[in-house]
């Protein structure tokens, strides 16, 4: 943007609301951050204090969603401008959801009480929110830079974490046939991977409006197509 | 004028350049005006929009000096050819100015007189005069407002009214193509808004040219835009022309951007 613009005070309020969404995408990710560590700890302390805290994303996020409601009636955005508003009230969706997975992951440290996680599944819930979280900083620095080409490219790491999800999915089912006693427990693991999956997947959404601000083509960024089959694609 | 329809095209600008003496004021613009819709001409001030609406009834040749090059072809016909007469192409093109400008005359005669002119004869079958007055100020949005005081005089109206009473004297004569400078700039908002409203009901009769240099009007009320910008040599050139919506949320040219989004220059 022009440093002489004669919409400064637009781009004044442009750049504070984008210091927003990365604040709100800061909270998120620690979010998530979080519920994995108390996860692997099972501390349940944490785990409570990180699902109370799912308030402020939330309301961190409707702050955001007014501020581009009023930019929009009050400034009249057009073509980039009113692109990047709308991609916002997409993205702050999107990082919101994201918020709720880790509440998802706290509250099953919660359900799981004081039984053990099986160190292998453990190791593929942790690669999985390592991917998912590597991939939503990414992205969110790609937002900041309009950086269309990672943008573009992200969305197919998301291959790597369904595989992890199908890979553990077949793990754990296993599992509750051989020893129905884990039935319990493995399906709470598997509610906690599927929020990963789920995860990475809302990523691949904020990629698409990414590339939509630079280049107003709205268009899925899938990855190769998921196989029906599996539970994760 | 032959009277063969083209079958999209209500009037095309062909490599056309507006001199006023030696100044080129708009350079090279081709353009063709989609019939039956809303089309607006946008762009900074000075980068020849109302140049190029008044060439398209032959209104610029009002200003002595003024003169032009390449054609304006409506109906498959060029509007400069020598054996066109202009009173026809005007009638045919109306326009409606700015500042609301009816005849210090009575709201009916503002109505009749241009038909009277025009040899508008009521007859079997045909409307008398009252019935096409009241159906041109129905069409402008008007006879409610004034069908109980039809001789007063027009400058008796408001603004607004005042604008709608020049539409419906413009319509009057039966015009395919109403090209309107300003129509709004003048006018309340809510005046504004009627007038907006009523340039998309007039389209489904008439084609409509307008220029504004209000952004938000031309997205509210054209089904197409033409950003025009100065070139180089200070002559007005077109830059982008495209479906409204395609403009006004991705347009191609970084110099549309620029302008519509307010960072121009």
């Amino acid at each position: 943007m022009p440093i002489h613009s004669p919409r400064e005070t637009f781009d004044r309020a442009l750049q504070k609301l984008l210091d927003q969404v990365l604040l709100l995408g800061s909270m998120v990710e620690e979010a998530v951050q979080g519920a994995m560590e108390a996860l692997q700890r099972r501390d349940h302390i944490a785990a409570r204090r990180i699902y109370a805290a799912d308030q402020q994303i939330n309301e961190k996020r409707y702050a955001i969603e007014s501020e581009c409601i009023a930019l929009i009636a009050t400034q009249q955005p057009m073509a980039r401008d009113v692109r990047f508003l709308a991609a916002i009230l997409e993205i702050i969706t999107e990082l919101e959801r994201i918020g709720d997975y880790a509440k998802g992951i706290c509250r099953i440290n919660l359900l799981l009480g004081e039984s053990l996680i099986d160190p292998a599944a453990w190791l593929s819930l942790q690669q999985m929110a390592a991917l998912g979280l590597d991939m939503l900083h990414r992205a969110l620095d790609a937002f900041v830079c309009q950086d269309v080409k990672t943008a573009r490219a992200i969305p197919a790491e998301d291959d790597a974490v369904d595989s992890l999800y199908n890979q553990l999915y077949r793990r754990l089912v296993a599992q509750m046939a051989g020893q129905p006693e884990t039935v319990e427990r493995s399906n709470h693991l598997l509610w906690a991977a599927h929020n990963l999956e789920r995860m990475a997947d809302r990523v691949s959404n904020i990629c698409e409006r990414i590339v939509y601000v630079s280049t107003g083509e709205i268009k899925e960024l899938d990855s190769t197509e998921g196989n029906i089959e599996t539970p994760g694609n | 004028m032959p009277q063969t329809l083209s079958p999209q095209y209500a009037i095309q600008a062909k490599n056309l350049s507006v001199y006023y003496g030696a100044f080129r004021a708009v350079k090279n613009i081709t353009l063709s005006i989609e019939q039956r819709k809303v089309t607006a001409i946008i762009g900074p001030s000075g980068c020849g929009k109302s140049t190029v609406l008044r060439s398209f009834n032959r209104m610029n040749e009002l200003t002595p000096s003024a003169s032009i090059a390449g054609e304006i072809l409506f109906m498959g016909q060029n509007i400069y050819a020598p054996e066109v007469d202009p009173v026809e192409v005007r009638r045919r093109v109306g326009m409606v100015f700015q500042k609301p400008n009816p005849f210090p005359k009575s709201i009916y005669e503002n109505v009749a007189w241009g038909a009277r002119l025009n040899g508008f004869r009521s007859g079997l079958g045909r409307p008398n005069m009252d019935e096409w007055v009241e159906t041109c100020l129905r069409k402008a949005a008007l006879w409610d407002e004034v069908k109980d005081k039809l001789q007063q005089s027009g400058l008796s109206l408001s603004g607004g009214q005042q604008q709608r009473l020049c539409i419906a004297r413009a319509i009057a004569v039966k015009p395919e193509i109403i090209l309107m400078d300003e129509p709004a700039s003048a006018l309340d908002p809510i005046a504004t808004l009627k007038i907006e409203e009523l340039m998309r009901e007039l389209a489904e009769e008439y084609t409509i040219i307008v220029v504004t240099h209000n952004m938000q009007q031309a997205a509210r009320v054209s089904d197409f835009t033409a950003f025009f910008s100065m070139d180089e040599d200070r002559a007005g050139a077109l830059v982008e022309y495209g479906l409204t919506t395609q403009i006004f949320t991705t347009p191609k040219d970084s110099r549309t951007e620029g302008y519509i989004t307010g960072r121009y220059g």
